[in-house]
């Protein structure tokens, strides 16, 4: 809306800002907020963004939209002293342990006390202690820090089209938790972290393996390897007051040597793998019209959405470990034996954007003898600290070089990092892969851009290939609903959980926007082109690995330690309901699978049909009829267990088999 | 490991009808949901009308009835834990109010309800008695001020409640109990 505005007496000419802080921003004033996000839905709860109008009304800045000839007031005695009281009741009901906190340093909350020069809480100190939920590979959750901004609430829902979390109970006992109280581990979190890059407190934080890294760098006994993951080099020196988006790898690089770190390398270099092996397995698919639209999978928080949420699609996945895995698996596999050390005295460690890579790293699949293939996951945020706590001056750090042989890459493997950046290094290669015969053609600028949802069709070989990009997990939802119905169709789609990819993952800096994000793609796109090579194929340490260890993209053995396996996941841990009496001993249970896949394939009109014969055969009491939430294998439902053996595909037509094998199980009792 | 099922404890159906019993109202609940066509503004209508069948909302009706309505069961828990009238925990087979209202209240209810948790063995924090026969809620006015302090148990109300008047109609719950077994 087009006219002018008075902020603090100024006038401020409108140009569609969307609420009175985008005005205030204009005018030089930066309103305190807790609950507003200008990516999320709004919510107006926290009435630290009070301004007083020329009325003398008091509103919220961010849900009252500007207004041509509106008069703003954002420092008067009446909002001061309603933000100071707002800010200590949230003080008074915060366990206020700054030192100790995760988020110390980085906090919204303390920010906004010490802005707001908060020298006393009026209103007490809180007393209880609610346990800390640490079951979460990648997040930590305090409720005694949650000030209930809601905004976590919202990221998920909104973002990522999920809903781990929302307010539970009422009056003073309001949470903000997963359902029915249960850990984070019990419920359907994909580990993306977006919640805790929006909480504005300690109340969810990513958990550090800092002091594990530290062990291993300081046991004398192990060799500690690193790996850099694309986006964090260009945001690390965001926190020393560089520009985001300022590439300082060598600076990084010359820090991890300072701490004793063996050999520092380039994940980088493991994606110009995953380009070689993704892409050949596409070119594949297509040829043979198989398991198409082929979905990347580096996302491990996609990843594990679909074995949650799209079971029957699994299949479409790649099955292409992520650049970390891959890179995790050959320095246990294969580069541990150069070194002439055994997998379990190898520490491999990670440094990425990403809290979902925590989880990732622990899955069982990813393990050699014995030993996992990544050890530990750092966060940008982890190694920020590290290098604080070794005392560096980073930004005057003297550039070093990475090590060899996993320290060089194609500017394929560096875009990686942003939204877009798989499915045009996978364009850069498909050419060659598929005809052996160089493109000219570097840039794909159609797949690159800012949209949560973007399409391009591009010609490879003669075949025009259709692709979806697209970031967010509701996005993706959405996108998966469109195939599912018919209503969409591609032949490679990528997806990445974080806005923008990888550069807004939330283990980066604390305080990235959409700005910031926007940035540090820019510091992507400037590195890719500034390297000699720029497509995966080019990249030498790639022909030399194929060589050495792996033979050809998809044969054997790259097969055994480049690729991975994918199975349902239930979303929610809960008890099965016991259909007929309980408490006394039946002689055989059968659990019939009301989880969402099976129930909308009619599991309850097998519940009920198989109720009917039990009766009509007098059964009832020699078997425990349940329901049960999801075994795991939604893909071929409705699922059945008699005993312990479970049938599948089972339809409603079907019953009668099902009864057979109880009746079976009774007679061999 | 499957949950008692609360139905089953209710009196005076007989052993053979009980498998049935349950599917009924398994299939009561997709009924529900029927009824409001799955639509998720009418989650609290459809959570009133799943409690007054199961006399509880059990977790896993829950997350199924999130499922079935394509919303997230954290939500599902939040509308359920944030509304006084619904329970998440299996409630006794007698559900024992006192009323705490003002009129109550100056009356001496809190010694009636000393008196029932004292009777019933219920321990300080506990709702319900651990072999589901009871559970003691307090409530905010009953609306028969007139005879407080008041005291509901299941649809029952028993008016002008002292501490030996409330324990003897326990007495006699108890006792009707240990006859049926
Ligand atoms: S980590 Fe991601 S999926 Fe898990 S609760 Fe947070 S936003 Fe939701
Ligand atoms: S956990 Fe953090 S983001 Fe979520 S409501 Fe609490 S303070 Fe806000
Ligand atoms: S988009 Fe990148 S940073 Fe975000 S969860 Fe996926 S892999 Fe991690
Ligand atoms: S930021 Fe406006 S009310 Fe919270
Ligand atoms: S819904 Fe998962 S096994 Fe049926």
């Amino acid at each position: 809306m087009a006219g002018t505005m008075i902020v603090d007496g100024k006038p401020v000419e409108l140009n569609g800002e969307k609420n009175i802080l985008e005005v205030a921003r204009k005018a030089g004033v930066e309103l305190p907020t807790f609950c507003y996000h200008s990516e999320l839905s709004v919510y107006g709860a926290c009435r630290m963004c009070l301004v007083e109008l020329g009325n003398g009304q008091i509103v919220a800045g961010c849900s009252t939209p500007p207004r041509p000839g509106l008069e703003v007031k954002t420092t008067t005695p009446r909002v001061q002293k309603i933000r100071k009281m707002a800010l200590e009741l949230m003080l008074a009901n915060h366990d206020r342990d700054c030192t100790t906190c995760e988020k110390n340093g980085n906090c919204k909350l303390q920010d906004l006390a010490h802005r707001f020069g908060i020298r006393q809480v009026r209103f007490g100190q809180r007393d209880i202690k609610v346990d800390i939920d640490d079951s979460s590979p990648a997040l930590v959750r305090d409720p005694n820090k949650c000030i209930l901004c809601g905004d976590c609430v919202r990221v998920c829902q909104e973002i990522q089209g999920i809903g781990v979390l929302d307010f539970a109970h009422r009056g003073s006992e309001m949470t903000v938790t997963p359902a029915f109280g249960k850990e984070m581990a019990e419920v359907d979190c994909v580990n993306c972290g977006q919640c805790a890059a929006v909480c504005p407190t300690g109340a969810l934080v990513v958990k550090s393996q800092v002091e594990e890294v530290w062990q291993a760098l300081h046991d004398p006994q192990k060799t500690v390897i690193v790996q850099i993951a694309p986006a964090v080099r260009v945001a690390v020196g965001e926190t020393f007051g560089l520009e985001p988006g300022e590439n300082t790898l060598g600076k990084l690089t010359a820090a991890l040597r300072q701490m004793g770190f063996d050999k520092i390398f380039d994940t980088s270099f493991a994606a110009d793998l995953t380009v070689m092996e993704e892409g050949t397995e596409f070119l594949t698919r297509l040829k043979n019209g198989e398991n198409l639209p082929q979905f990347t999978s580096c996302c491990p928080a996609w990843v594990k959405y679909t074995e949650q949420y799209c079971p029957e699609m699994l299949d479409h996945l790649s099955t292409c470990r992520s650049p970390q895995q891959m890179f995790g698996s050959l320095a246990k596999k294969y580069y541990a034996k150069e070194l002439n050390i055994k997998p379990g005295d190898m520490v491999v460690v990670s440094i990425m954007p990403c809290t979902a890579k925590k989880f990732e790293a622990q899955r069982p699949e990813f393990v050699t003898e014995g030993a996992q293939d990544v050890d530990f996951v750092l966060t940008t945020q982890e190694v920020v600290q590290m290098i604080r706590e070794s005392g560096l001056d980073y930004p005057n750090l003297e550039s070093d070089s990475l090590d060899m042989p996993f320290g060089f890459t194609s500017g394929g493997g560096i875009i990686f990092g942003v939204t877009g950046g798989v499915s045009e290094a996978v364009l850069r290669a498909a050419h060659y892969l598929l005809l052996g015969e160089e493109l000219d053609q570097v840039n794909f600028t159609e797949v690159r851009g800012t949209e949560g949802l973007r399409e391009a069709e591009i010609d490879v070989g003669g075949t025009k290939v259709r692709l979806a990009i697209v970031y967010g997990l509701a996005q993706a939802k959405h996108l998966l609903e469109e195939l599912k119905a018919g209503r969409a169709d591609y032949h490679l789609v990528e997806v990445m959980a974080c806005p923008s990819g990888c550069v807004g993952g939330a283990g980066q800096p604390v305080g990235t926007n959409a700005e910031i994000r926007s940035a540090r793609a820019q510091g992507i796109y400037t590195a890719d082109k500034a390297q000699q090579l720029r497509k995966s194929y080019q990249n030498p340490l790639i022909e030399a690995v194929y060589e050495k260890w792996l033979g050809e993209p998809n044969g054997e053995a790259a097969h055994t330690a480049l690729h991975t396996t994918y199975s349902e996941r239930r979303r929610i841990q809960g008890d099965s309901i016991s259909l007929g009496e309980d408490g006394e001993a039946k002689q055989v249970e059968v659990a019939v699978c009301v989880g969402t896949c099976c129930y909308l394939k009619g599991s309850y009109d097998v519940l009920q049909d198989l109720g009917r014969r039990l009766r009509g055969a007098h059964l009832e009491e020699d078997v425990d009829l349940k329901a049960t939430f999801c075994f795991e294998n939604c893909g071929s439902g409705i699922n059945v267990k008699v005993g312990d053996t479970l049938y599948s595909g089972i339809s409603p037509a079907k019953t009668g088999f099902i009864f057979d094998k109880i009746t079976e199980a009774l007679q061999s009792k | 490991m499957a949950k008692a099922w609360p139905m089953a404890q209710t009196e005076n159906h007989s052993k053979e009808e009980h498998g049935g019993q349950q599917e009924r109202q398994f299939a009561k609940v997709n009924e529900i949901i029927a009824l409001y066509e799955a639509d998720e503004s009418a989650l609290i209508p459809i959570l009133q009308k799943v409690q007054e069948e199961y006399r509880y909302l059990p977790e896993e009706i829950l997350t199924y009835i999130a499922t079935a309505l394509g919303i997230s069961p954290a939500t599902v828990y939040g509308v359920a834990t944030f509304y006084a009238q619904f329970s998440l925990d299996p409630l006794g087979k007698y559900v024992v109010r006192v009323c705490d209202g003002t009129a109550c209240h100056v009356r001496r209810s809190q010694a009636v309800l000393d008196a029932i948790r004292k009777k019933v063995g219920l321990a300080s924090g506990e709702k319900t008695t651990q072999d589901l026969g009871f559970t003691v809620e307090t409530v905010s006015c009953l609306g028969a001020c007139g005879l407080a302090p008041v005291v509901m148990i299941n649809d029952h109300v028993y008016g002008n409640m002292t501490p030996e008047a409330i324990t003897e109609i326990l007495d006699t719950l108890e006792k009707r109990e240990g006859d049926a077994k």
